[in-house]
């Protein structure tokens, strides 16, 4: 095959949205007809394919090795209005997704906090959101893909064609290939608004009863918790749950535009941010009472914009850089329903250790999918960010890791920025079947990361 | 790898025999460590050093390598890589202080000295640098010494050696900026040490430890160099520029 005269690789030093662990690789922004060619000449450190960039640890870096964006454009995205489908190229963001579809009467079958995620990275993590509970993370919406293969074809993957790979490839944090595009369902939606009801809970015992009745009639739902209170108000939360509206429940002005769509940019923080950043226990206690203030005991009815219920952070740019240099990790495990003691334990230490920021995500999970490194699983899932350069936190989130590992739970490939392989070993027991069907397509292991590495995911 | 705390997973000492060596390592071995190296002429002598690193799930051996023989470093490195994957961080810890007054007599023994100093560590730097700008991540730490700061008539030949190594490691450290890779050096001050027993301490005298202690901190915030202890540095920024005749009486060691 002829090298490709295109692709300018530079040495970048990259980090994961945590902005920790810094590596050095070539990256280079290829179009897909390319591809083939760079994959082929990548030598001993491999490669791996990088979207936004919003994996918090390590999965998008290859230190060594080659880093690939692969160009992609939103004028190549296909709606299928009938079938309630969308076909787009990896690359394609669910922002510039949403910019075309919501207009059009449909939301993406899944979103997680941020809409500034490709489409690739989407199935590669196999995200999930607010919806899990009732539909399930991203992979299950995905009617087909096309996937790069180690040895330079192109593979059409389906949950019928091909299955083993296809769920290989789903949660397969792009260690099977680099998907090309993808088709997947979407959700007819009236409007571009939700219906939003709030309960505010005192305690956790509260919190979590609250959470166990009635999240089935509502599509989308999703705690916060307040990781600093202690004593009597040990696990506040405010419960939100939302629905898509219809026309019917918007007030007369609201229904002139129904589906109009106008996510608002705030404000961006500046690249430096003095040590130790601006998230500390007095900042971070000052936002939690004034968060919690602000919500009502209990509303129903509540109209919210898309970007207002599901993306709240991203109105501000590079919110990331709040935590300093050091940067911060996002702690993620989920443990099934019944070990709420193990919840309650983790919550515990958590408060303890004074360590949590306010960004803190309390949800119940629905049913598992087929692939076997998909992170949900019915259970909780706790998700707290932390500064990095804290002090205790390594030995913290040791802790942490073996209560959920003893409860049967496990951790988050796409937020991990520091378990141990034998924590991937023990909460992914299907670990073994991934590698045999990775082994099989990429024997001369092509696909690294840096993740893959510090985790011997490959094996 | 390092994590997201910058603890890291596979470490080599070079200079496995090292007290100040032994004791960084000491310092960086966490849950996340899988593996030590302990790089010395005679590994086959190392069983206590070894031992007193040994954690659960660390793999934590000596392994054969002689600063000297310039030609097996490579092939040592290679080594490192395979058995062990990419090293994280690599300790730079071996020197030989030498008996100054016998070189007056046995100037090839000054040679001695100053190949293994000066002459192997530059070697084994440029070896371990170009596998750290390979893998795109990874710190050399290299011991030097105030000795080389301004240096001093009691041990001119080590402290000639140390001048001449930090100087390199201070070029070597501007040659991989934006590679992943990045140099650590690290000045301490008199050390209580095998090396150094029966010598008279000089002020400021310090520990293997507490270098160790100032090292793990300099490689957590990223510094290019550091001093044990830290006063060092304003000692010597005065002492540098001291007129000869006074240099010369200094009462120091």
């Amino acid at each position: 095959m002829e090298k490709p005269m295109s692709t300018d690789f530079a040495s970048t030093r990259l980090t994961g949205w945590g902005l920790t662990a810094p590596s050095v690789a070539r990256v280079a922004t290829v179009a897909p007809s390319d591809l083939a060619a760079c994959v082929k000449d990548s030598g001993v450190r491999g490669v791996i394919a990088r979207g936004l960039g919003r994996s918090y640890g390590d999965a998008a870096q290859n230190s060594g090795g080659s880093v690939l964006r692969v160009s992609g454009s939103i004028s190549d995205v296909v709606v299928d209005r009938a079938s309630a489908t969308v076909t787009a190229s990896a690359a394609v963001s669910l922002d510039d997704l949403l910019k075309v579809i919501v207009p059009q009467g449909f939301f993406v079958p899944v979103t997680p906090g941020t809409r500034f995620v490709t489409v690739g990275g989407a199935i590669a993590s196999d995200i999930h959101g607010k919806n899990h509970h009732a539909d399930g993370s991203f992979g299950v919406h995905v009617r087909r893909l096309s996937l790069l293969l180690a040895d330079g074809t192109v593979r059409e993957l389906s949950p019928t064609m091909d299955p083993e790979l296809f769920w290989a490839t789903v949660g397969g944090m792009g260690l099977t290939g680099i998907i090309l595009d993808a088709t997947f369902a979407v959700i007819p939606i009236e409007t571009s608004r939700c219906v939003v009801s709030t309960i505010r809970c005192d305690d956790l015992d509260e919190l979590l009863s609250e959470m166990s009745v009635g999240d089935d009639e509502h599509r989308y739902s999703v705690s916060w918790v307040d990781l600093l209170a202690r004593g009597r108000s040990f696990g506040r939360g405010v419960l939100w749950r939302g629905d898509h509206a219809r026309v019917s429940d918007l007030d007369a002005k609201q229904a002139v535009e129904p589906l109009k769509y106008e996510p608002k940019h705030l404000a961006t923080v500046p690249p430096i941010v003095p040590p130790p950043g601006f998230v500390n226990l007095l900042t971070s206690r000052l936002f939690n009472e004034l968060w919690l203030r602000k919500e009502p005991r209990r509303k129903d009815g509540q109209i919210k914009s898309i970007p207002g219920y599901f993306h709240p952070l991203d109105s501000i740019g590079s919110w990331n850089r709040l935590y300093g240099p050091r940067g911060f990790i996002q702690y993620q495990f989920v443990v099934p329903f019944e070990r709420e003691d193990a919840l309650r334990r983790c919550i515990e230490m958590v408060v303890e250790s004074r360590l949590a920021s306010p960004l803190v995500v309390l949800k119940r999970f629905g049913a598992a999918n087929r692939a076997p490194l998909s992170f949900p699983m019915p259970g909780w899932t706790l998700t707290v960010d932390m500064p990095a350069g804290a002090d205790g936190l390594s030995d913290l989130c040791r802790r942490l890791d073996d209560v959920v590992l003893e409860a049967g739970g496990r951790h988050y490939l796409a937020k991990d920025a520091h378990t141990r392989a034998e924590s991937i070993v023990r909460g992914y027991p299907r670990l073994s079947e991934w590698r045999r069907v990775r082994d099989a397509v990429d024997p001369d292991r092509v696909w690294q990361s840096d993740l893959s590495r510090r985790l011997t995911l490959l094996g | 790898m390092q994590n997201a705390f910058g603890e890291t997973q596979n470490i080599v000492v070079l200079g496995g025999m090292s007290e100040i060596g032994l004791a960084i390592a000491r310092r960086l071995i966490t849950p996340s460590t899988k593996s030590v190296v302990l790089a010395c002429r005679r590994p086959d002598e190392a069983s206590t050093q070894v031992a007193s690193l040994r954690r659960d799930g660390v793999d934590v051996r000596a392994v054969a390598f002689d600063a000297a023989d310039t030609d097996s470093h490579e092939a040592f490195m290679d080594g490192i890589r395979r058995d062990h994957g990419d090293p994280d961080v690599v300790i730079l810890a071996f020197g030989q202080l030498g008996d100054q007054t016998r070189f007056d007599e046995d100037p090839a023994s000054a040679v001695k000295v100053a190949h293994v100093n000066y002459t192997g560590a530059v070697s084994i730097s440029l070896h371990v640098a170009r596998q750290l700008r390979r893998q795109g991540h990874g710190r050399l730490v290299v011991l030097s010494s105030v000795a080389g700061e301004r240096v001093r008539k009691p041990n001119f030949v080590y402290g000639s050696t140390k001048a001449g190594l930090d100087g390199f490691a201070q070029g070597l450290s501007d040659s991989l900026e934006g590679s992943g890779a990045r140099v650590l050096i690290v000045r301490p001050g008199f050390v209580h040490s095998a090396m150094t027993t029966g010598m008279k301490a000089a002020p400021f005298a310090t520990t293997p430890d507490a270098v160790a202690e100032v090292t793990v901190r300099g490689l957590k915030s990223g510094r290019r160099i550091v001093w044990a202890p830290g006063i060092l540095r304003w000692v010597f920024t005065v002492l540098r520029h001291l007129p000869g005749p006074v240099w010369r009486r200094m009462p120091v060691g």
